[in-house]
Parts: C-alpha cells; structure tokens; sequence
C-alpha cells in the first residue's frame, strides 16, 4: 500500500517536473538572454499572460494551436520591443518598467480575454512516449508535449550559440561591460532591444504553452508569477542556458507538489504545497546570492545583481 | 500630483508663462513629465477604446463620473483610496533607502489576519484597547514581513525586488492556509473567513461620510511620514543611504539598520491597511481582503513619485479609477479589466516620460547660455 503510493508520487513528480517546468523553460530561457545583455524584465510575467491569451484566441480563430503558439510570440517580441526601447531612454529604470509591464500586460490579456474564457480551441498535441507500456501511470507520465523537446534543442543551442557565435560573443559583451563594447563598435542600444525582444517571444511561447496544453485553457488566473520566478531560476542558473533546463525541471517538480500529494491523498496543506515553487526560488535565491561581491557569472552590466 | 508647488519657482515668476519657463529653468518641474505622462496615458488609452470599436469619450466621461461625479462616487472612491494610501507608504519609504519592494499585498493579508485572530487571543478587552492592539499586532506582522525584504536584501544580497514579491506569494498562501483550514469559522461555508469581529471592535464611519476612519490614518500616515522623511535627522539618513550607500557608510551612517527601519515601517503601513479592511470594511479576515490595493499601491507611490504628500493626492486618483469599473461595466458593457489597463498605460507612461527630465536639464543648459548673452542687449535696450 505504502509503496504503491511513494510510486506513483514519483511518476506524479517526474511528469509534473516536464509538465509544469515547460513554462519555467521557455521563460527563463528568455530572462537569460536579456540578462546576458545587461537588462533585466521583470515584465516578462505580463508578457506571458499576454501570450496565453493570444494564443489561445489565435489558435481558436485559426483552428491550429501551433498558429497560436506563432502569434503569442509575436505579441511577446512586441512587448518585448517596447520594454526593450523605453529602458533604452534615459533615466529610466528596467525593473521600475517591468513592473509597469507586468501591470499593463496583465490588463490588456485580461481586457482582450474576456470573450475566451468559455470557449474551447484546439490543444497542443502531445508526444506518446510511454506507448510500449502497459501501465496507464506510467504512460500517462510519458505524454509528453512537443514544445518541452523544442525547449530542450532550443536550451542547448542558445549555449552553443552563446559561447560560440559571434552574435553570442556580442550580446555577452554587451551586457557585461558596455563600455568595451562601445570602443569595440558595437550597437549597444540595438542589440539590447534585439536580447530584449527574443526574450519577449520565448516567455510569450512559455505562455501559449500554459493557456494550449497544461492546464489547458485561458482564465485569469493562469499564471502565479511564472514570469517573476525566471528572474531568480536564471540566478539559480548562473546564466547558462543549460542550466535553466535543469533548473526549470526542478521548478516543474516543486510546482507539482501539491497536486501529486492530492493525488496520493494528502489533502491538508493543500495552498503551503502549492506555494512550494516560491519558498524554493527564494530559499534558492538566499543560498546562491552573495551581499559583498556580484555572482561570479553575472553579467556586469545587470543592475539586478549590485 | 501636480499640486506641489517646487521651491523657488513661485517667489520668482508672476505671469503662467514666465512661471513654466521659470520652472523649466530651476529644473525642478516635476509637473512636465507628469503632465505628458498623464496626457500620453489618455491619448493611448482613447485609441486603445476606438481599435476596439468602444464609445472613447463616453468612457472617459464615465470613468471621471464614477470616479468624482457624485457624492456616491466620492465615498466609492475615498474608500478605495483608504488602504491606498497605506500600501504606497509600503513603497514609498522602503524607495528612500534606495529600495524597490513590491510585496506590499502580502504585509497588508497577514496585518489582516493578525489584527482579524486578537478578540480570539484576547477576548474581552474594552473596545478601544481592543482596537490599538489589533493596529498593532497588524503593523507589527506587516512590518516584520517586509523587513525581512530588507534583511535578506543587507545580509544576503538577495534582490528585494523579486524577494518582496516572492514572500509576498508565501504570506498568500499561509494566508489561505489558516483562513481556510485551522482558523476558519465553521459557519462561514462558501466564503470561507476567520470568526467574525465582536460589533464593539468594528471601526465606523467618520461623521457625516460613508467612509471608515481607515482614510484619515491613511491622510494622516502620509502627512507622519513626510514630516519624518523631510524634517527628521533620520529621514535625512535614509535620503542619503538611498542616494548614494557608499557615501552613506563613509559618513558612518547605521545603513543596514535605516535600510531595516525604513522597510519595517512600510510594512507596519501595509499592515495597518489590512486591519482597517478587517476591521471597517470586511469584519473578519477572508479572501476579500486580497483585493489587489497591495498592487495598486506600487502605481500610487511610483505617480508620486515616492512623495508620501503626493501619495494623499494619487491615491484618490487611482482610487477613483478603480472606482469607476463597475460603472464602466453596467453602462458600456466594458470588462472589468478595463481600469486595469488604464493603469497600466499609466504606470508605463510615468516612467517613459521621466526620460524628458534629463533633456530638460541639456535644454536648461543651452537657455543658461543663451541667458548669459541675452542680459547684455536687454541692459543696452532699456
């Protein structure tokens, strides 16, 4: 009896890990390469509500949720754009804006949002992995959606792209010493906005995930602040793409606490697991982070690190 | 928020244009960004209610209606300016040390809450005792929770930013986790809530409004931190730790423990905000207090520009604002998210124009210069 239920926690663990750090993945993935380039956004909670619901209304209107996912990254690049030109002026503060953008993102998704509460568009399909066995945990576990692979290559390729790449070679540049960047001749302003925007588009993904394949539909309390932990999974992460997967996948479990416990019958405690994700990003946030010097690997420019 | 007169500038001109030229010239005009923000916010706000094919003006009219219009609209809106003005202090002092923290809905649910369980732990205390101890079990549990944000920020190095918003997460969900579980009232079913408050220990209305005594602590709250802030050897400390820490140390300043006063008393703000909700608003502590003032408070202070004076006034803007949704809803059909991204242009727009203020001081620069030259004809005119 005992066993079957530390069993089937774990399967509840590991498919949450997957299913519910998918999300984790692609936003983190995009706070790291706008903080490789020295800019922090915290509004990337806003962009990925934004781009739940325009994913979702995209895919409902088109009648293909990979449609959806496009067109929630576009929403993402544009906000991410915006965010990217106004820390560009003077005097103005990347996280005060991203704050700004979390409270406007939120807004426009719910104001835009309203008429796709009820209906029901296409989903993401999922991969069937688990086919060849015969047990329906364990096969249930194995579904696993096309998007979380596509996070994976894409995690991988960032970090080849980041240590190997020209571009890769400019952005680091430039988010961790303007001022050699500037003698060299780089565009400092462009390729912040270009970090900025890409990272708009990756949380917007991250988002059509949430409102497209788990859990799954579009409401306005879709997203608990996925988009404000990437900040601190990227610090867990030390800036490593490959890292954020790891990282991600380790949100996901932590996230899925709470619902395998309900799953196995523990139901008291039920909103003290479900905060587990924020209790583990801040206990993570307090280990890593350091008051006298900056994290070893952060890129000098960020202002989120002191 | 344009009410401040800067120093200097009113001695010094007579006529508007002279006046605005004047106040260009001192560079301390704060009114221009806020104007343009203000005037940037409507302008995108309007063509953002025509693309959807929405009556604009009719919901700007309406907006100014429910917000001021009647004497309803005006205790709807001194309402929800109430635990306003108390979140913003929550950003607003922190801001002076230099900090950004934006955890102010989770100090004022646990201020709530601590203020909601004292006639359990205490019963039978005389109504007014009653009432201090639950205002000060309520600022005493705020105020700890967000000098934790400034602890974790002075000893550990952790962002207060992201750490504030984080526990302000945790402070929910423990929130909801003793409403609906080991504090809950069995007789409330639906809604779950903490026992309902003993009549003697609500909180009224003032005399002559239908609005709690929670909007003139609020007032008075703001008007106690401007006076320490501007006028107090303190104060003046936690001005220079937020200017510059590095001088604040050389001059042997106590930084981590003005960083700690000033979160601590931000968060007794927050908290105070949650008792007079508990205690004038809703009559125990329930889901309902999670009604997004903490959030609203960071656009408050931001428009304020961290000013607690200048908090007084937007808080009954934003109050106002928020006010008018319902309105907005029964008479357009509008969601109710509309005063949502009302704000949210609002809060982008403050912070994209304050960019002009550095170009006002280049312009500022070149009239100077100009100026130098000028006298000399005017001299030779007259």
């Amino acid at each position: 009896m005992h066993d079957i239920d530390f069993t089937t926690l774990l399967l509840a663990l590991f498919a949450g890990a997957i299913r519910v750090g998918t999300p984790f993945l692609f936003v983190s993935l995009g706070e790291c390469l706008t903080e490789k380039g020295g800019r922090v956004n915290l509004g990337l909670e806003g962009i990925l509500v934004c781009g739940a619901m325009t994913g979702y209304a995209a895919s409902f209107y088109s009648g293909s949720a990979w449609l959806g996912v496009l067109a929630a990254g576009c929403t993402g690049l544009l906000l991410g754009v915006l965010h990217g030109v106004v820390c560009s002026l003077p005097r103005v503060n990347d996280i005060a804006f991203g704050i700004a953008l979390m409270l406007l993102g939120t807004g426009l998704a719910f104001f835009l949002g309203k008429p796709f509460i009820q209906p029901q568009a296409p989903m993401l399909p999922s991969i069937d992995l688990g086919a060849w066995s015969s047990n329906d945990r364990l096969h249930h576990a194995l579904q696993i959606n096309a998007l979380f692979f596509i996070g994976v290559v894409l995690a991988l390729v960032l970090q080849w792209g980041l240590s190997a790449t020209r571009w890769g070679l400019a952005l680091r540049l430039v988010g961790d010493h303007a001022e050699t960047a500037r003698a060299l001749g780089y565009r400092l302003t462009g390729t912040r906005i270009a970090a900025t925007a890409a990272g708009g588009f990756l949380a917007a993904v991250g988002g059509a995930y949430l409102s497209l394949y788990y859990p799954g539909s579009w409401n306005e309390g879709l997203s608990s602040g996925q988009g404000l932990m990437a900040v601190a999974l990227v610090i867990f992460a030390r800036w490593q793409p490959w890292r954020c997967l790891l990282a991600a996948l380790l949100f996901g479990a932590a996230g899925a606490l709470g619902p395998a416990l309900q799953a196995v019958g523990v139901t008291s405690g039920y909103y003290l697991f479900n905060a587990a994700p924020y209790a583990l990003t801040l206990l993570i946030m307090i280990m890593t982070c350091r008051p006298d010097r900056t994290l070893s690997s952060a890129p000098g420019e960020l202002s989120l690190t002191r | 928020m344009t009410s401040l007169p800067a120093p200097g500038v009113a001695a010094a001109a007579t006529s508007p244009l002279l006046r605005l030229r004047s106040a260009l010239l001192n560079g301390s005009a704060p009114a221009l960004p806020t104007l343009c923000a203000l005037a940037g916010t409507l302008l995108l706000f309007v063509l953002f209610l025509l693309v959807q094919g929405k009556p604009a003006g009719e919901a700007c009219l309406l907006i100014f209606q429910g917000a001021f219009g009647t004497m309803f609209a005006w205790q709807n809106t001194l309402q929800r300016a109430a635990p306003l003005l108390l979140t913003a202090l929550c950003v607003a002092l922190p801001a002076r040390v230099g900090l950004i923290v934006i955890g102010g809905e989770g100090a004022l649910a646990l201020g709530g809450l601590a203020a909601a369980v004292m006639p359990q732990l205490l019963p039978g205390l005389p109504s007014l005792v009653m009432l201090v101890v639950m205002a000060l079990a309520a600022m005493l549990a705020g105020g700890l929770w967000i000098a934790l944000c400034g602890g974790l920020r002075q000893w550990r190095g952790v962002n207060e930013t992201i750490a504030s918003l984080l526990l302000s997460y945790l402070a929910v969900a423990v929130f909801k986790h003793l409403v609906e579980g080991p504090l809950r009232d069995p007789a409330s079913l639906n809604k779950p809530s903490t026992l309902p408050l003993p009549d003697p220990y609500l909180i009224g209305s003032m005399p002559g409004l239908e609005v709690h005594w929670g909007l003139a602590w609020g007032a008075l709250a703001c008007l106690a931190a401007w006076v320490f802030l501007r006028h107090s050897v303190p104060g003046f400390a936690m001005g220079v730790v937020g200017g510059n820490v590095r001088t604040a140390r050389l001059v042997g300043l106590p930084v981590n423990r003005l960083i700690l006063t000033a979160c601590a008393l931000g968060g007794a703000a927050a908290g105070l905000a949650g008792m007079f909700e508990v205690s004038a608003v809703q009559g125990s502590a329930t889901s309902a207090l999670l009604a997004g003032y903490g959030f609203s408070g960071i656009l408050v202070a931001f428009a304020a520009r961290q000013n607690p004076l200048a908090i007084i006034v937007c808080a009954l803007v934003i109050g106002g604002v928020e006010a008018s949704g319902s309105l907005l809803q029964r008479r357009l059909d509008l969601p109710d998210a509309t005063t949502l991204v009302l704000q949210g242009l609002l809060f982008c727009n403050l912070l994209a124009w304050e960019a002009i203020t550095g170009r006002l001081a280049a312009l500022k620069l070149r009239w100077q210069q100009q100026a130098q030259v000028i006298p000399a004809k005017e001299a030779g005119h007259a």
